[in-house]
């Protein structure tokens, strides 16, 4: 099966390939042929993922295999080529997992939707792109598929694109995340310049003896640079709750389980050149930790239900790239795997409401929980786990990252983590007691979604459940005896870390119950009482706000120069060139008399001084 | 007593001679003279050469007849040019030889 697991993203790909040709135009065989495809990858990733397991494929024993697929011998040697790891394993199955659950749903959900085989095509090209970042062994493989999942983001972003917002989102999700493509090709570069290969095992080998250096320092905060914006982390994070105007499932499958998290995966398949600059990473740990924070304030205000699932991603990403900086890369991965099944399941239960509901304002949602039942209580499930409640499993991937923070001597992020924990189980139970509970607002007719969409809710709620126990500290083998760096360790269990996490989580949902769990004034007083703190985070601490005064005082101005240096100076110097010439032609053509004659004496005459010219030394010798 | 600098005093004569017509006449029929001149002169030089440099080789002689065939040929092609332009526009002055241009 490993042998065969280049096949993986080739079904989805072949899938789109059929979808734009063949089936466009009967809806449910496009359906059929994504789910078809991607349910094949699912269960090629099984195998691959039980093959790591029983053969004891280890991450310094991992199965490479590549051809060279563009090359100038000893120069440039870009290769397409496989490369399963545990670390690799895991994310086939996850991404292969919830891909197809979403498809699944997707049935249900974009029913009757104009564009409905586009959308399946897209997930499938997708689906192709994301399975590919993930088998890459080198960085060059790694960015054009990086770029492709990219490409799929903005055109699902920008599905609905009659809708102005719609498109607007599309189009910065796809320039931000541009701005820190640039420096990730940038940083790898750098990196090809020194060693002179783009193969992540060939660099393992070459990095360790290159440590400290200046060069490798700029390289990997500039290839850091594309996590920042693939997986939204501060300052480039302005994208990811705009690009919640895209279809459910695609914030589901795309903008909160797989693609975001391919900036964290990058971060753990290039652990190696984090690992040797303790600089970088402690710029890495910081911009998680401040990102989990930030975006953990602006949720608690936010209204809008897919804006809050957005926010809280954002900050659970910070918590991962914060694992990745202070070194657990174990953690950073096994929150990975757990959010995505969390997340992807409280996205599809926002996307269940949104469909039965037709209304995102959780103000004008409320006692929905009577007819939606399946949904409303998986999202429960989902929440709790988003929150740490033992034993759902965002408590043992939580835990292990706040653990590794204090472990590793970070205890500032430690703390700033634990009040993330706090914020987290806050904004999630304010979401649920407003839009579940309490008066049910008039003119909402719930009902239950059709059966599509209700199993991924049950079979990711299952996963919420169970995730956690494969990285929990009581199994032994787990997760951290297969995904690591440096040496397989085994997790010890920190009390003191999960009581005081659980404790904060259940405070949390305390205080949201006190706030919102019944009918109170309280928010509003609070509200009156910090109007400055509030309008910031209700205005996302205007981040868009500074962007857009930069972009028009700032680059704007700078373009304006930049035009009149290119129309004045570079057209200046082109112009004239050409005005030259076309003189000096003017001037010239009267040489060309067109007179035979003439032209065979200056012929003559030529060759006369050139016989002279040669000459010149056989005159001299009879001068003497 | 006639020595190789005597023909080639000859030789450089004829040549400026053929140049000079070459150059300066508007006739095609004088011009097409001139070339003859020059190239005869040319045969002068490589006859007297093979005459008094190397007698018992013939090179020289051979090269004369070479250019003389070719001259003959060259003069063929250019008095059939000349006279066909000459029928057609009455016309034997190169000054006005200039429809093709430009």
């Amino acid at each position: 099966m490993i042998n065969n697991a280049w096949l993986i993203p080739v079904f989805p790909a072949i899938a789109f390939l059929i979808i734009v040709f063949l089936t466009r135009r009967v809806q449910l065989l496009s359906a059929l042929v994504g789910i078809v495809a991607i349910g094949t990858s699912f269960i090629m990733s099984i195998g691959v993922l039980r093959e790591v397991l029983v053969n004891g494929i280890s991450m310094e024993n991992p199965v490479e295999y590549a051809f060279t697929w563009l090359g100038i011998p000893g120069y440039l040697k870009i290769e397409a080529g496989v490369l399963i790891d545990p670390l690799t394993a895991v994310m086939l199955f996850v991404v292969t997992l919830v891909a197809f659950l979403v498809n699944i749903y997707s049935v249900g959900y974009m029913h009757g939707e104009p564009g409905f085989s586009s959308f399946f095509s897209y997930l499938a090209l997708f689906g192709a792109s994301m399975l590919g970042l993930i088998l890459a062994n080198n960085y060059f493989m790694i960015f054009f598929f990086w770029e492709l999942v990219g490409l799929c983001s903005y055109l699902l972003i920008g599905f609905y694109y009659h809708k102005h917002s719609a498109a607007r989102a599309g189009l910065k999700a796809f320039v931000t995340n541009r701005v820190a493509d640039f420096g990730f090709m940038l940083g790898f570069f750098i990196l090809f310049a020194i060693f002179g290969t783009f193969n992540f095992r060939e660099l393992a080998t070459a990095i360790p003896n290159y440590q400290d250096t200046a060069f490798l320092a700029i390289a990997a905060t500039l290839v850091f640079v594309g996590p920042i914006g693939k997986s939204a982390q501060f300052p480039l994070h302005v994208w990811l709750p705009d690009a919640m105007e895209g279809p459910t499932p695609v914030s589901a499958l795309i903008h909160a389980a797989t693609m975001v998290a391919a900036g964290v995966y990058l971060l753990a398949r290039a652990f190696v050149l984090f690992a040797s600059l303790p600089t970088v990473m402690l710029i890495v740990a910081y911009v998680g930790g401040f990102t989990a924070f930030f975006a953990a304030t602006i949720a608690i205000t936010q209204s809008d239900i897919k804006r809050i699932l957005a926010y809280s991603t954002l900050s659970q990403l910070g918590y991962m790239v914060m694992a990745m900086g202070v070194g657990s890369m174990t953690a950073g991965m096994f929150h990975l795997m757990t959010h995505a099944f969390f997340k992807a399941l409280l996205f599809l239960g926002a996307g269940s409401i949104i469909h039965a509901l037709e209304e995102q304002d959780i103000f004008r949602m409320g006692g929905i929980y009577k007819d939606m039942k399946v949904t409303v209580s998986t999202f429960i499930i989902a929440s709790l786990a988003l929150c740490g409640v033992p034993p759902l499993a965002g408590f043992w991937s939580k835990d292990e990252i706040l653990a590794g923070a204090l472990n590793h001597g970070f205890t500032g992020l430690y703390v700033l983590g634990t009040v993330v924990a706090f914020l987290t189980s806050l904004y999630m139970f304010r979401l649920i007691f407003i839009a579940f509970f309490g008066k049910r607002r008039a003119g909402l007719h719930g009902h239950e979604s059709p059966f599509t969409m209700t199993l991924p809710l049950l079979i990711l709620a299952v996963l919420s459940i169970v995730s956690g126990f494969v990285g929990a500290p009581f199994v032994s083998h787990g997760f951290s005896s297969l995904v690591y760096y440096g040496e397989p360790h085994h997790v010890v269990p920190n009390y003191g870390v999960m009581g005081i996490s659980v404790l904060v989580a259940l405070a949390g949902i305390f205080v949201a119950w006190v706030l919102y769990g019944r009918p109170s004034d309280v928010p509003t007083k609070i509200k009156h009482r910090f109007p400055f703190i509030y309008n910031l985070l209700v205005n996302k601490y205007y981040i868009d706000e500074v962007y857009m005064w930069l972009f028009r005082r700032v680059i704007l101005g700078v373009s304006y120069i930049l035009n009149w240096h290119d129309r004045h100076v570079v057209d200046g110097i082109f112009d004239g060139v050409g005005r030259l010439t076309r003189a000096s032609g003017h001037k010239l053509r009267y040489i060309q008399t067109g007179n035979l004659q003439t032209y065979a004496l200056v012929i003559f005459s030529a060759v006369v001084i050139i016989t002279l010219w040669i000459a010149t030394p056989v005159f001299g010798g009879m001068l003497q | 007593m006639i020595t190789l600098n005597h023909y080639l005093a000859l030789g450089g004569m004829l040549f400026c001679i053929g140049l000079y017509g070459a150059l300066a006449k508007k006739n095609a029929i004088a011009i097409l003279m001139g070339i003859e001149l020059m190239l005869n002169a040319v045969n002068i030089n490589l006859v007297a050469f093979n005459h008094y440099l190397e007698p018992s080789k013939v090179v020289g002689q051979v090269f004369a007849i070479f250019v003389i065939v070719v001259a003959a040929a060259e003069v063929a092609v250019g008095l059939a040019l000349v006279l066909n332009i000459y029928r057609r526009r009455l016309e034997s002055n190169v000054d006005d030889f200039n429809w093709l241009k430009w």
